[in-house]
C-alpha cells in the first residue's frame, strides 16, 4: 500500500501529473469574487466562508477525473485489480494521495485567501479546521464518483454531476463551522455533525467504490 | 495446477464461449488459438478474476495468476526501474534485477518509459510477470511489438518459468518454440440464438 501511495504522489509531482492544479483554480476563483460582487468589505466577510468552501469543493472536483481514469488507460487498473491488494484498500490510498495533493493544499492556502476576501479574525481557525475536517470526506466521495465514471469516454461531466449533489452535506456542515467560527459563535454541533460525516464516508465508502470498480472492469 | 471445467464465458453480456474444459499442468504452458473475438483475451480476464464466469468453474487461479493484458500499464514519467520496483513491491515479490536481466532491459533502466520504443515498452510489460512470483502466466498476445531477439528472449523467460513449476496460458498466433500443448477455441464457440427465449416472449 505505501508502495501505491510513493507512486501516486510521485506521478503527482511530476511532468504532467497535476499538482498544484486545484489549488491554483481555488486561488483564481478566490481572487475572482470580490471583482463579481464588488469591494464591499462588510458583504465579502459575511460571504467569505461560503466562498472559501465552495471554491475548495470545486479545486477538488476538477482532479478527479483523472484519479482512476490514467490507470484505466494504461491497463494499470487491471492488473491492480489483479495484485494481491484488496482493492478497497487500493481505493483508500487513491483517496489518500488525492487527498494529500489536492485537499491538504486547499486547506494550508485557504487562510492566506481568507484574507482576499476579509475574513473575520475567529474565522481563520475555523475554516481551516472545518476544511482539514472535511476535506478527506471529498476526497473518498470522489473516489467514488471515480470508480463509478471509470471507463467511460468523456466521463469527468456526469462524474461531477454524480458528486457534487453527494457534497452537499459536508459542504452545508463545513460552511457552516467556519460562518459560526467566523461570527464568534458555538461550532459544536455542525463540527461534530461535519466530523461524523466525514468518519463515517471514510469507514464505509471504499467498500461501495471497490463494489462498482468490480463491476465497471468486467 | 490450474483445472477449468465446463467454463461458458460473455464479453459484454453475449456468451462467446460455452462448455469449455482444460487443464494446465505444472511446468506446463498452454497455447491459445482462435479466430479474432473467438473470446481469447475475455478467457484470459475471467481466469485472472477480472470478471466472473456465466456458468463452469475454475480451480487453482484464486491468488495464483499474474495477468499481461494488451495494455502493459506502465507510467511514462516513471523510470524503467521505478516501473519495475513498484511491480514488485505491489505483489511482494523480491528484487527486479533478474527481470531487468531477462530482457536486456538493463542499458533502459535509468530512462523514462515513456521515452521507450513499443517493442521496449513491452518488454517492460513482459519483464512485470517476472517480479510478480505468481506461478501462472495469463498473457494476451505478449508478442506484438516485438522483434525476432526479443520474442526469443520471452520464449526464453518462458521456458525458465515452466522448468521453475510454474505454468503459462498464452494466447497468441505466432509459434513461440516452447514445448506446448495448442488449445484451438473454436469448437468452443458460443452457438447463436441464446436472445431465442426473449424473442419468443413477443411471439
Amino acid at each position: 500500500m505505501t508502495a501505491l501511495l510513493m507512486r501516486d504522489l510521485a506521478l503527482a509531482i511530476r511532468a504532467g501529473g497535476g499538482f498544484g492544479l486545484g489549488l491554483a483554480f481555488f486561488l483564481i476563483v478566490t481572487v475572482l469574487v470580490p471583482f463579481g460582487v464588488g469591494p464591499d468589505p462588510a458583504l465579502l466577510s459575511r460571504i467569505a466562508p461560503g466562498i472559501l468552501w465552495v471554491g475548495a469543493l470545486l479545486a477538488c472536483l476538477l482532479s478527479l477525473d483523472r484519479l482512476l481514469a490514467l490507470d484505466w488507460e494504461d491497463g494499470s487498473l487491471d492488473l491492480l485489480a489483479t495484485a494481491p491488494l484488496p482493492l478497497e484498500g487500493m481505493l483508500s490510498v487513491k483517496a489518500l494521495s488525492h487527498w494529500i495533493v489536492t485537499g491538504l493544499p486547499l486547506v494550508l492556502a485557504a487562510p492566506v485567501l481568507g484574507v482576499l476576501l476579509n475574513l473575520p479574525g475567529p474565522g481563520y481557525l475555523w475554516l481551516t479546521v472545518s476544511l482539514a475536517l472535511g476535506t478527506p470526506a471529498l476526497s473518498v466521495i470522489g473516489t467514488f464518483g471515480a470508480a463509478l465514471t471509470v471507463g467511460l469516454k468523456r466521463g469527468g461531466l456526469l462524474l461531477s454531476l454524480l458528486v457534487l449533489p453527494l457534497y452537499v452535506p459536508t459542504l452545508i456542515f463545513g460552511a457552516e463551522v467556519a460562518r459560526r467560527g467566523a461570527e464568534g459563535l458555538d461550532v459544536a454541533t455542525p463540527l461534530l455533525m461535519l466530523a461524523g460525516i466525514s468518519a463515517g464516508v471514510i469507514a464505509l465508502l471504499p467498500f461501495a467504490s471497490a463494489a462498482v470498480l468490480r463491476v465497471n472492469l468486467r | 495446477m490450474l483445472s477449468v471445467s465446463d467454463l461458458s464465458i460473455a464479453r459484454a453480456g453475449l456468451p462467446v464461449l460455452q462448455g469449455l474444459s482444460f487443464s494446465v499442468k505444472d511446468a506446463e504452458a498452454l497455447i491459445l488459438r482462435g479466430p479474432n473475438g473467438i473470446g481469447k483475451t475475455t478467457l484470459l480476464r475471467t481466469i485472472a478474476g477480472l470478471q466472473p464466469p456465466l456458468e463452469g468453474r475454475i480451480e487453482g487461479a484464486e491468488e495464483r495468476v499474474a495477468y499481461a493484458a494488451h495494455a502493459d500499464g506502465i507510467k511514462p514519467t516513471l523510470s524503467v526501474t521505478e516501473n519495475l520496483t513498484f511491480w514488485a513491491r505491489i505483489f511482494g515479490a523480491g528484487g527486479i534485477d533478474g527481470a531487468l536481466a531477462a530482457y536486456d532491459l538493463r542499458p533502459l533502466a535509468g530512462r523514462a518509459a515513456g521515452s521507450l520504443s513499443a517493442g521496449q515498452k513491452r518488454r517492460l510489460g513482459l519483464a512485470r510477470m517476472l517480479v510478480t512470483g505468481r506461478p501462472i502466466w495469463a498473457m494476451d498476445e505478449p508478442t506484438v511489438s516485438l522483434d525476432k531477439t526479443a520474442v526469443a528472449m520471452f520464449a526464453e523467460a518462458v521456458r525458465a518459468h515452466l522448468g521453475r513449476g510454474g505454468s503459462a496460458l498464452i494466447a497468441t498466433h505466432i509459434d513461440l518454440g516452447i514445448d506446448a500443448q495448442v488449445l484451438d477455441l473454436s469448437p468452443f464457440k458460443a452457438a447463436p440464438g441464446s436472445m431465442d427465449a426473449f424473442e419468443g416472449a413477443f411471439a
